[in-house]
C-alpha cells in the first residue's frame, strides 16, 4: 500500500505523563483509517502532534513518503493535512464564505474579494456533494451544515488528507448518515482520511482499516472487515466488553410516576408537549424513544421542575408535584441525570466534591444551622467518588478537568445516592465510551432490580431496545404508542418514531420485504 | 521555586519594578526620584501621625474593595459601589446627627444605617437583574449618579440651603481620643477594626456557610443551581445586597470616622471605583482585599507629601502612583516570567 502519512513510534510526553507512547499510525492513500481509543486514550493528542500542535520526543513523521518536521499548524497545512474539529471553529454571525477564508482572504486591490472567494466556495460545494449556501449565515445553519463549512474549509486550502476528531458527536442519525456519504465522495475523489472516533458501528461502516490505542499505548492496526465490533471492543478497552447488558425479567408493582393529560411549551410560547399520558412503576425501566426535538427535554424539564406545566398534572407516588420547585421535586423522590451535563449537571468551576454535593449540601450531616462541614463534603464525595470508579485527582479537583464519563460517573453517584423512587436519565450515555456506557446501563438495571422506577430518555434506538421494559414512543409532544423491546424491532421502533402507526408500519414493513423478493 | 515562594514574591516585585519605572519617570521630568521617594515614605510611615492617617484611608478602601469582591465571588459587577458609598454616608451622618441617644445604641444605630442604606441601594439593581435581566452593570452606573445628586440635595434641604450636614454627635463617633493621642492626633477611628471584622464575615460567609456556597454556585451556573433546587432571583439580590451593604459600611466610616459629617460633593469620591482595583489585586479574596487596599489606601495618602516635602509637581506623582498599580496588577505576566526561569533552571 501507498502510504500517504506515517507516524512512526511517537511518543509524546507531558511532563512525568506519557500520552503517546510508541504510536504507530499508517494512512494509506485513498483510505478511511479508523483511530479507536476510549476517552483519554491519547487519540487527540496524537492527532495534534500530525497538525503541529505539539512537538513530538520521539519517532518520526513521513508524508508522502518524505520525513517532514511538522513545527506548527502552517507547515500541516502546507503538507495538504487539515482538521476537521469536533468542536467547530466558526464565527457565528459570520456567513460560510467569510468563515472560509477567515485567515487568507483574497484581495482584489486593497479590499476584500469575498464574490471569487464565493464562486470558489460553491465550486467545492457542488464537487463534493456538500450542497452548501457560500452566503448563509452560520448562525443560520444546522450543525450539520457547520460541519460541511468546517469540511469545505480544509478542501478550500487544498487539503489532501482530513483529519476528523470525532464528527458524529453532535450530530442527528440522519445527518450521520449524510457524513458518511460525503465522506465516501471525498475518498472517490482522492483524499484520505483520518476518523477519531469511539463508535463502534461508525468505524465498521465506514472505515477499510482501524488503528487501536489504549491509555497511550499503540495496540496495533486492523482490518475493519476481518474485525468486528467485539474485537474492537475488546482491544480498545483492553477486556470483553458486554454490548447487551444482562438484566433478568422485570417485575413492576405500585406507580410511582404519573404523568396526566401534560401540555408544556417552550420559551417561544410553542407546545412542545400536548396532552401527554404516562406512567412508571415501581421495578421497571420505561424508555422513551423518539427523534430529538419531539417534547423530551420539555417533558423532563416539567416533571423536574425546571419548566413551568401549562395544563395536565405530575405526581409522584400519588402526590402531586405539578409546578413545584426544583427542590421539592428532589426532595419528594426523584433523581435526575440531566440530559446536558455542563448546563444543568455540573458547576464546572466548583471542585468535584462541591458537585458530587449539589443537591444534599443543606441537610445533615453535610451541613448544620447553615453551617457547611466541608470535610464531611469531602468524605461524602470520597465515598461516591471510589464507588462509582470516578477517575479523579480527588473531591478538590475542578468539575471541569474531569473526562466527560467521569463527570457523568459523579452526577450519577449523586443521584443514585440518594436512592430516589425515580430515577430519570436523560442522554445519560451521550458522548462516552463503550466501557462507561455498559457502566452506566448497569446501574440504571440495578436501580429497577432494587424496585426502583427508571424513566429513560434516549436517541439512541439501541440503548432504548436493551435497557428499557418497555418503550414509550414520543412522537410531536404525545405518547403514540408503547411497545415491548422483544416484540418489537429496530426498524418498527424507527417507523413508529417517524410518527407511523403500528398498523402502518407493519404495513411498510411488509412491502418493503416484497421489494426485496422481487429484486 | 515553590508556589508559596512565587506567591510572595510576585507582588514584591511588581512593586519593585513599578517603583522603578516611576523613578525613570521623575528623573526624565527633572525631579530627583531618591527625593521623591524619601517623601512618600515619610508620608506613609514617616512619623505615628502619618501610620495613623494611612490606617484610616485604607480603612474606606477595604470596605469598598470587599464589596466588589463579594459581588465578583457571586458572579456579579457592582460597579455602583460608589453610589452606595455615598448614600451609606449620608444615611450615616443623618442618623449620627438626628438622634440623641446613649452610645452603645447610637453608635451601632448609625453604621448599620449605613450599611442598610447600601445594601437599600444595590437592592434594586439586584431585583431588576433578578426578575427582567436587566445587566447589573448598566443599572449600577446610572444609581451612582443618582446617588450623587439625590445626596446633594438631601444635604441641601436638610442644611436649608447650606453645602455640609450637622455634625454627628459625639454619641455616634468612631473617633477615639486614645487612638487620636496614639497617633498624634490623627484622624484614625475604629473604623479599622469594623473593617477588619468585615474581612472575617465575608470569608466566613463564602466558605463556611450554605448561603455562601449558593451564593457562589449561582454565580458560576444559575442553570445547575436551579437543577440543584437553589431560588436564583433570591441569590442575585442577596448578593448584591450584601455587597452593596459593605459600600455602605464604607460610607459609613468616612461620616462616623474621619469626616463627621457630609459636604455636597461636585463628582465622585472615586474610593467605590478604586474598590474595583483594590478587589481585583486582591484576586477577589478577603485577605487579598486587605492587601490591595493596604496598597492603595498608603500610596494614595503617601502621596500628598511628595509636592510638599520634594516639590514634585502633583500630575507627577499620579503617574508615579498609577505605575506601582499598574505594575502589581501585571503580577501574572511576572508570575509567568518566574515560572520559566525557574524551569529552565530545572532542565539545567
Amino acid at each position: 500500500m501507498e502510504y500517504v502519512i506515517e507516524m512512526l513510534n511517537i511518543r509524546k510526553e507531558f511532563g512525568n505523563f506519557v500520552a503517546n507512547d510508541n504510536i504507530t499510525l499508517q494512512l494509506g492513500k485513498g483510505e478511511i483509517h479508523a483511530l479507536l481509543g476510549e476517552n483519554g486514550a491519547g487519540k487527540s493528542t496524537l492527532m495534534n502532534v500530525l497538525f503541529g500542535l505539539y512537538q513530538p520526543e520521539g519517532g518520526e513523521i513521513r508524508v508522502r513518503g518524505k520525513k517532514v518536521d511538522i513545527t506548527d499548524p502552517n507547515v500541516a497545512n502546507d503538507l495538504g493535512i487539515g482538521m476537521v474539529h469536533q468542536h467547530f471553529m466558526l464565527v457565528e454571525n459570520f456567513t460560510v464564505t467569510e468563515n472560509i477564508i477567515l485567515g487568507n482572504e483574497p484581495t482584489k486591490g486593497g479590499s476584500l474579494n469575498i464574490s471569487a472567494a464565493a464562486k470558489k466556495v460553491a465550486e467545492l460545494s457542488r464537487q463534493y456533494g456538500l450542497n452548501v449556501d457560500p452566503y448563509a449565515k452560520i448562525e443560520d445553519i444546522s450543525v450539520g451544515m457547520q460541519q460541511r463549512v468546517e469540511i469545505l474549509k480544509t478542501l478550500y486550502r487544498g487539503a489532501e488528507i482530513l483529519i476528523f476528531d470525532e464528527p458524529t458527536a453532535s450530530l442527528t442519525p440522519q445527518e450521520i448518515t449524510e457524513l458518511i456519504a460525503i465522506m465516501r465522495k471525498l475518498i472517490t475523489e482522492g483524499k484520505s482520511i483520518i476518523l477519531i472516533t469511539h463508535k463502534l458501528q461508525e468505524i465498521m461502516d465506514v472505515s477499510d482499516r482501524v488503528t487501536v490505542i489504549r491509555k497511550g499505548k499503540g495496540i496495533g492496526t486492523v482490518i475493519t472487515d476481518e474485525s468486528s465490533p467485539e474485537e474492537l471492543a475488546s482491544l480498545m478497552v483492553g477486556r470483553q466488553v458486554v454490548f447487551k447488558t444482562e438484566k433478568g425479567p422485570s417485575h413492576p408493582t405500585e406507580e410511582v410516576l404519573t404523568v396526566k393529560d401534560l401540555v408544556v411549551t417552550d420559551s417561544r410560547n410553542v407546545e412542545k408537549v400536548k396532552r401527554l399520558n404516562l406512567n412508571v412503576r415501581r421495578g421497571e425501566i420505561v424508555g422513551i424513544a423518539g427523534i430529538d426535538g419531539n417534547g423530551q427535554s420539555e417533558l423532563i424539564e416539567a416533571i423536574t421542575g425546571l419548566r413551568k406545566v401549562k395544563a395536565g398534572t405530575v405526581a409522584i407516588n400519588g402526590k402531586d408535584i405539578t409546578n413545584k420547585r426544583p427542590r421539592q421535586v428532589t426532595e419528594s423522590g426523584v433523581g435526575h441525570i440531566p440530559q446536558d451535563r455542563h448546563k444543568h449537571g455540573l458547576v464546572l468551576d466548583f471542585p468535584i466534591g462541591h458537585n458530587i454535593a449539589l443537591q444534599t449540601y443543606y441537610q445533615k450531616p453535610l451541613s448544620k444551622g447553615g453551617i457547611i462541614d466541608y470535610k464531611a463534603i469531602d468524605r461524602f464525595a470520597e465515598g461516591i467518588i471510589e464507588q462509582y470508579d470516578v477517575r479523579t485527582q480527588g473531591p478538590h479537583e475542578p468539575a471541569r478537568a474531569l473526562s466527560g464519563g467521569n463527570q457523568q460517573k459523579a452526577i450519577i453517584g449523586r443521584e443514585v445516592e440518594r436512592d430516589p423512587d425515580l430515577l430519570i436519565a436523560a442522554l445519560p450515555t451521550r458522548g462516552l465510551d463503550v466501557g462507561a456506557i455498559e457502566f452506566i446501563h448497569r446501574r440504571l438495571i440495578e436501580q429497577r432490580d432494587n424496585g426502583k422506577a427508571v424513566l429513560l430518555v434516549s436517541f439512541e434506538l439501541d440503548e432504548v431496545m436493551n435497557v428499557s421494559d418497555r418503550i414509550a414512543v414520543i412522537y410531536d409532544g404525545m405518547i403514540i404508542d408503547t411497545v415491548i423491546p422483544s416484540e418489537t424491532d429496530e426498524q418498527e421502533l424507527g417507523l413508529l418514531m417517524a410518527g407511523h402507526s403500528r398498523k402502518e408500519a407493519a404495513a411498510i414493513q411488509a412491502e418493503e420485504g416484497d421489494d426485496k423478493h422481487v429484486q | 521555586m515553590s508556589n508559596r515562594m512565587i506567591n510572595i514574591l510576585v507582588p514584591v516585585i511588581s512593586v519593585i519594578l513599578g517603583l522603578l519605572v516611576g523613578a525613570i519617570v521623575m528623573a526624565v521630568s527633572g525631579y530627583d526620584p531618591i527625593l521623591g521617594y524619601t517623601a512618600l515614605w515619610n508620608g506613609i510611615f514617616g512619623d505615628s501621625y502619618a501610620i495613623g492617617e494611612t490606617i484610616r484611608q485604607i480603612t474606606p478602601y477595604i470596605l469598598a474593595g470587599l464589596a466588589v469582591a463579594f459581588a465578583f465571588r457571586t458572579g456579579l459587577f457592582n460597579i455602583g459601589v460608589e453610589g452606595q458609598l455615598i448614600v451609606g454616608w449620608f444615611a450615616a451622618v443623618y442618623v449620627g446627627a438626628a438622634f440623641d441617644l446613649p452610645k452603645v445604641i447610637h453608635l451601632p444605630l448609625s453604621i448599620l444605617a449605613g450599611a442598610a442604606a447600601g445594601a437599600l441601594w444595590a437592592f434594586l439593581p439586584g431585583l431588576l437583574k433578578a426578575k427582567m435581566k436587566i445587566h447589573e452593570v448598566i443599572v449600577t452606573i446610572m444609581m451612582n449618579y443618582i446617588a450623587l445628586h439625590v445626596v446633594n440635595a438631601l444635604i441641601k434641604t436638610w442644611s436649608g440651603g447650606g453645602d455640609k450636614t450637622e455634625r454627628i454627635l459625639d454619641s455616634a463617633s468612631l473617633r477615639s481620643d486614645f487612638l487620636a493621642s496614639l497617633t498624634d492626633y490623627s484622624r484614625l477611628h475604629y473604623g479599622i477594626i469594623i473593617a477588619l471584622m468585615m474581612v472575617v464575615l465575608m470569608w466566613f460567609l463564602l466558605e463556611k456557610t450554605t448561603m455562601g456556597f449558593e451564593l457562589k454556585s449561582v454565580g458560576f451556573n444559575e442553570n445547575a443551581s436551579e437543577y440543584g433546587g437553589m431560588k436564583i432571583g433570591k441569590n442575585i439580590i442577596l448578593a448584591m445586597v450584601i455587597s452593596g451593604a459593605f459600600a455602605g459600611l464604607a460610607g459609613a466610616m468616612e461620616g462616623l470616622g474621619t469626616f463627621g459629617n457630609m459636604y455636597t460633593r461636585g463628582g465622585f469620591t472615586g474610593i467605590g471605583f478604586d474598590g474595583i482595583a483594590v478587589a481585583l489585586l486582591g484576586a477577589n479574596t478577603p485577605l487579598g482585599v486587605i492587601f490591595g487596599a493596604v496598597l492603595f489606601g498608603s500610596l494614595k495618602y503617601g502621596a500628598l507629601n511628595m509636592p510638599n516635602a520634594a516639590q514634585i509637581p502633583e500630575e507627577i506623582v499620579q503617574i508615579v502612583i498609577a505605575l506601582v498599580i499598574f505594575f502589581v496588577a501585571c503580577g501574572y505576566a511576572i508570575r509567568l516570567l518566574l515560572s520559566k526561569i525557574s524551569k529552565k533552571k530545572e532542565a539545567k
